[in-house]
């Protein structure tokens, strides 16, 4: 008995399990801390109200009523449905042929080619949507470039400061995202696949429809959820390219917990916006399970 | 037919892609105060004028400490999380790994704010070390990532045979697996480092009165006349981190050609 006692401490911890457990648990306990329990309070905050300088905390499901009787919040979050939507199509439509390209006709320096097109997405986010403030700005690239050559008189105003410009810096900032998980998805099909579907008498485009398509899907969904959660977050291209046209639902939440000084209204907003991303990512999945199910 | 249009896409596309941050360069080195076409000629005014600025020194200096903070912790975290799924069977092990993960996908306001609220909520100040904790949750997936290829990367029986010739398993993890995941490793720190170095949306909320670099940037925006100073220090950062970024591709690569395995940052 004495012996068993003296040697259970350390036999405990020469358990696989426990010993996977205990590898795993700093990065784990982080993540609680700092993620989970924030994330919490943040909810139980939006529960709360402001009562000028204190909060009162008592329940009440006030700062809900308010995001969704007040038409700005709605305004805002429809937009930004609409922004994070027509990005993440128009991000997936684009990079699609890019990924099916690396995956199918480089045969050498396939590395080199993700490596090139991851590059960007690491270089500040700052610095790009700044750059594309030069290139459509009133003194822009675009404009002073298109009156030198004589095809307009005075600089275009339409370009920048509103909605448009907010989807075309987005798409471009989270391009190189989307392409890597279509990438991945198309580059582990099976080549066997594509030459029995020739075999068997399919045309390019027929193979096309009912081989490589459905069997990216995992990497078109993948791509479309990587694009579409960070977008509709996004607080920095709206107030930088956006105008007032342009603000997105994040610069409310913003404003909540900066001027406005508002916390509750702010975690009411954040915690609607979550729900409703998770709502989409959701339908996300079913969708592309339903496009599978109909595509075999 | 189909190939030559699909590469004709392809080069267009890396274009499209590049082409937007490239004009940051370009004007750094135009002799106008105005930030736009046709260019007037060539000078270094703008670089010259950043060597005078204090505050940025300052910005930078702040920024390298919550860089390398980030980068050397976020990496240790990864080693302990990576070599947890890679080498062992625990309780949960898919729920816990997708949730160390989960930074990846939230929207980044929210990560901010929830930080933001609990640590002034807690009593503490907003400082360097608010915005490296920040920094960390962001980066520990991109480290964890990164780690786990390198560490699938080798063969186990290496460390068998270590443990069988009579080394514990300290030395064997130090004389046997560190050296054969230091790639991985140094990669981890680069790129967890210019995460840091770039980021902006979780700093905003999280800085005190200390700002980094993107902070001082995003500060300097508004003055036009700082404009071409702002475009000069932006080209500087984007070419510190496509360095930064190829150093550690091929520390990751010459790992790779080692191992025989292959592998990429995602």
């Amino acid at each position: 008995m004495s012996v068993s006692n003296a040697s259970g401490w350390p036999m405990f911890f020469r358990r696989e399990g426990v010993r996977g457990f205990a590898l795993m648990s700093p990065s784990f306990l982080f993540a609680l801390l700092l993620l989970a329990v924030p994330i919490g309070v943040i909810i139980t905050f939006s529960f709360w109200t402001q009562n000028y300088l204190d909060i009162d905390t008592t329940l009440t499901l006030q700062n809900y009523r308010e995001v969704f009787e007040k038409p700005i919040y709605g305004v805002l979050l429809q937009r930004s449905l609409i922004v994070a939507g027509s990005v993440t199509f128009l991000t997936v439509i684009l990079a699609y042929p890019l990924a099916y390209y690396v995956a199918f006709h480089v045969h050498q320096r396939k590395a080199l080619w993700i490596f090139l097109i991851t590059i960007p997405f690491w270089t500040s986010y700052l610095l790009r949507i700044f750059a594309w403030k030069l290139i459509l700005g009133y003194n822009g690239v675009v404009n002073t470039s298109l009156m030198e050559i004589g095809l307009i008189e005075e600089p275009l105003d339409f370009i920048l400061y509103n909605m448009n410009a907010v989807i075309l810096t987005l798409s471009h900032a989270w391009m190189p995202f989307a392409i890597l998980p279509i990438y991945v998805s198309l580059q582990k099909i099976d080549r066997s696949y594509l030459e029995a579907a020739t075999d068997l008498g399919d045309g390019p485009i027929r193979r096309f429809l009912r081989v490589t398509l459905p069997l990216s899907l995992p990497g078109v969904l993948a791509a479309m959820v990587v694009v579409f959660i960070p977008t509709i977050g996004d607080y920095v291209t709206p107030k930088l390219v956006g105008g007032t046209d342009g603000l997105m639902i994040a610069n409310m939440i913003q404003v909540q917990f900066g001027k406005a000084n508002n916390w509750p209204l702010g975690a009411a907003l954040a915690v609607t916006t979550m729900v409703t991303v998770t709502l989409v990512a959701t339908g996300f999945v079913f969708f592309a399970k339903w496009l599978g199910g109909r595509a075999r | 037919m189909r190939f030559k249009f699909l590469t004709l896409y392809a080069v267009a596309f890396m274009i499209f892609l590049y082409l937007p941050v490239l004009f940051l360069p370009l004007f750094s080195f135009n002799d106008s105060t105005i930030v736009a076409f046709p260019l007037k000629g060539f000078t270094l005014e703008w670089y010259e004028n950043l060597l005078s600025e204090t505050t940025m020194h300052q910005a930078f200096f702040n920024s390298m400490q919550v860089g390398w903070s980030t980068a050397v912790i976020s990496t240790l975290l990864g080693i302990c999380a990576a070599r947890a799924v890679t080498r062992y069977n625990f309780f949960a092990k898919k729920s816990i790994t997708a949730f160390v993960m989960l930074p990846l996908v939230l929207p980044e306001i929210i990560v901010a704010i929830s930080l933001l609220v609990v640590i002034l909520w807690l009593g503490f100040n907003l400082s360097l070390i608010s915005v490296t904790l920040g920094h960390i949750l962001m980066t520990v997936p991109f480290s964890t990532a990164v780690l786990i290829s390198s560490f699938e990367g080798f063969d186990q029986s290496l460390e068998e045979a270590s443990m069988d010739l009579g080394e514990g398993p300290f030395m064997t993890f130090m004389r046997v697996t560190l050296p054969m995941v230091a790639p991985g490793i140094i990669s981890s720190l680069l790129i967890t480092f210019t995460i840091s170095l770039d980021e902006f949306i979780v700093a905003f909320f999280l800085t005190g009165t200390e700002p980094t670099l993107p902070i001082y940037i995003w500060g300097q925006l508004r003055f036009i006349a700082k404009l071409p100073n702002v475009v000069a220090l932006g080209s500087i950062l984007l070419f510190s981190s496509f360095v930064l970024l190829c150093i550690a591709e091929l520390v990751r690569r010459r790992a790779q050609r080692r191992t025989g395995i292959e592998g990429s940052i995602l």
